[in-house]
């Protein structure tokens, strides 16, 4: 037993622990939204550009969490806004403006970077620290989950209306664009919040695989909602607790443990597995088709 | 009194190129009517600015004495069946669930009277066995008439359908077309875009020929005419 208790002695894994349960469930139930609104790949883009509202707010005002916050929120407005105008203005799409902003923001974080006094490690925004969380981090975490669940919570229905269909949610009602605005700031603050404890790439890890595992095992949207939460909050503790016993570095023993769920899904889930596919019975019409494929 | 869809003057417009031109119409409660016109003659317009999804260049839309609003639960417009996500985590039941949010609101639970009107709809149109099937897991024809039965629950009057009857093998389209019947049996107006000429007089007592402009509208049986047939689809009214 001693070796299960053993992590909760110490006051960092205390931490990391609250701060893993609290992201992981937050971006979780948000995960939802992104898979389901096929927004993953934006959400990626819109993570790495803001790299350069980061390094503004650390040459600017030193490294206090509350102007690396700011920072990265109006990089992350203007990068969304920026994407808007483009693809608004000319025939260029969204997601090849979205992914030209995305390259050049993320250039520029690192042009800018090089001016810092301070030496700056990237992999500490790509990964973060989650064993370093002072309690300025948690606090933003808290806030943040604050403002986003209850408002993803609330709003469940006309959320679904417009995940499931956009064009029609309108004629229900359903302020569509608004939301769409809504969703992109959630999803901003969210990111924000992760991004100071986990960093980058567990960010995106935590947004995208909790709903992707479930999804794969259930056609109950409200059961996807919560099942992405829990599974963000247990997975992500379980990936930190790995990482303790096996002395790996925290953050990317958290993805691996999400990704290695996800995977588990992918192959054994009892509805849309892989595995349980190949195993059921082949249909009449398959071996049909190859033998008329196959006549000369 | 039955209730009237009175389209007056209506123009829509796409950067100016006009998809429908000043087009009058009244449809009353209690008919089938086909929407027919070859490719890009504003059908699909028509039924988007019916439900408010497109802005009005002129003209006004008015449905039992009031004007259209974006929240009308009464004007149902059911899509073509490839602008559906058929993958979507939702299962009939839940399908049929979501035309009963514009009456229970944002947060309200599911009343009795909620229940029984999705139960009731499920059950009309005859997918109560399927209810709690994941919507990919149907028949294009049910599928189709899922959709049905969520404008049901939302108590539409009025169903605008986009080609609903493409894709769908015989028994299904007589199963989808026996459903239009009842629907209009029982007071509704259903409006369907279609293409399959051959089968309008079985399915629709009244034809709309529309070509960008009204070519023609009236009773199944005295308007639909070779003549009409081939003004409508053979006339370019706006130059592509």
């Amino acid at each position: 037993m001693n070796w299960l208790l053993e992590p909760f002695r110490h006051e960092f894994m205390q931490r990391a622990l609250f701060g893993c349960a609290l992201i992981g469930f937050t971006n979780g139930v948000l995960s939802s939204f992104l898979v389901l609104r096929r927004l993953a790949l934006m959400a990626d883009a819109m993570a790495h550009s803001l790299l350069p509202g980061l390094a503004v707010a650390l040459l600017l005002f030193g490294l206090a969490p509350s102007s690396l916050f700011f920072g990265a929120l109006v990089a992350a407005l203007l990068v969304a806004l920026g994407v808007q105008i483009i693809s608004g203005s000319s025939r260029i799409k969204e997601d090849t403006s979205l992914g030209l902003l995305f390259a050049c923001s993320f250039s520029l974080g690192l042009v800018l970077l090089s001016f810092s006094p301070a030496r700056v490690n990237v992999t500490h925004y790509l990964f973060g620290n989650i064993l370093g969380l002072a309690d300025s981090d948690l606090w933003i975490i808290y806030l943040i989950s604050l403002i986003v669940l209850p408002i993803l919570v609330l709003w469940q229905r006309p959320f679904l209306l417009f995940l499931f269909q956009p064009a029609i949610a309108a004629t229900q009602g359903v302020w569509v664009k608004s939301l769409g605005y809504l969703l992109m700031g959630l999803l901003v603050l969210a990111m924000i919040a992760s991004l100071q404890a986990v960093g980058v790439i567990l960010a995106l890890g935590m947004l995208i695989a909790p709903a992707a595992t479930i999804y794969l095992c259930s056609d109950s949207f409200t059961a996807i909602f919560w099942g992405g939460g829990l599974i963000g909050m247990f997975g992500s503790c379980a990936g930190l607790f790995a990482s303790y016993w096996l002395n790996l570095p925290s953050g990317p023993c958290i993805v691996l443990t999400l990704g290695l769920i996800f995977f588990l899904a992918y192959l054994f889930s009892p509805k849309y597995g892989v595995l349980l596919r190949l195993l059921r019975s082949h249909r009449h019409f398959h071996e049909e088709s190859l033998a008329r494929w196959q006549r000369p | 009194m039955k209730h009237q869809l009175v389209i007056r003057d209506l123009t829509v417009a796409y950067a100016r190129v006009p998809a429908i031109h000043h087009l009058d119409l009244v449809l009353s409660c209690g008919h089938r009517v086909a929407l027919l016109g070859p490719n890009g003659a504003g059908k699909t317009s028509l039924f988007k600015a019916l439900v408010g999804l497109v802005p009005l260049e002129t003209g006004s839309v008015n449905f039992g004495g009031h004007g259209r609003t974006p929240a009308a639960a009464e004007i149902a417009y059911l899509p073509q069946r490839n602008a559906v996500d058929w993958d979507f985590p939702v299962t009939v039941r839940g399908l049929v669930e979501m035309g009963r949010y514009l009456k229970t609101g944002w947060w309200r639970a599911f009343a009795t009277e909620d229940s029984s009107a999705v139960d009731e709809a499920l059950r009309t149109i005859g997918l109560s066995d399927l209810a709690e099937r994941q919507i990919s897991a149907l028949s294009a024809g049910q599928q189709q008439r899922a959709f049905i039965a969520r404008s049901l629950a939302q108590k539409a009057h009025v169903f605008l359908l986009d080609e609903p009857f493409t894709g769908l093998d015989r028994p299904s389209q007589e199963l989808l077309g026996a459903t239009l019947h009842r629907l209009s049996d029982e007071g509704n107006l259903v409006i369907a875009a279609h293409h399959d000429l051959k089968t309008v007089p079985g399915l629709f007592d009244q034809v709309v020929f529309l070509n960008g402009e009204l070519i023609a509208f009236g009773n199944t049986a005295e308007v639909f005419t070779e003549e009409n047939i081939s003004r409508t689809f053979e006339t370019q009214v706006f130059s592509k």
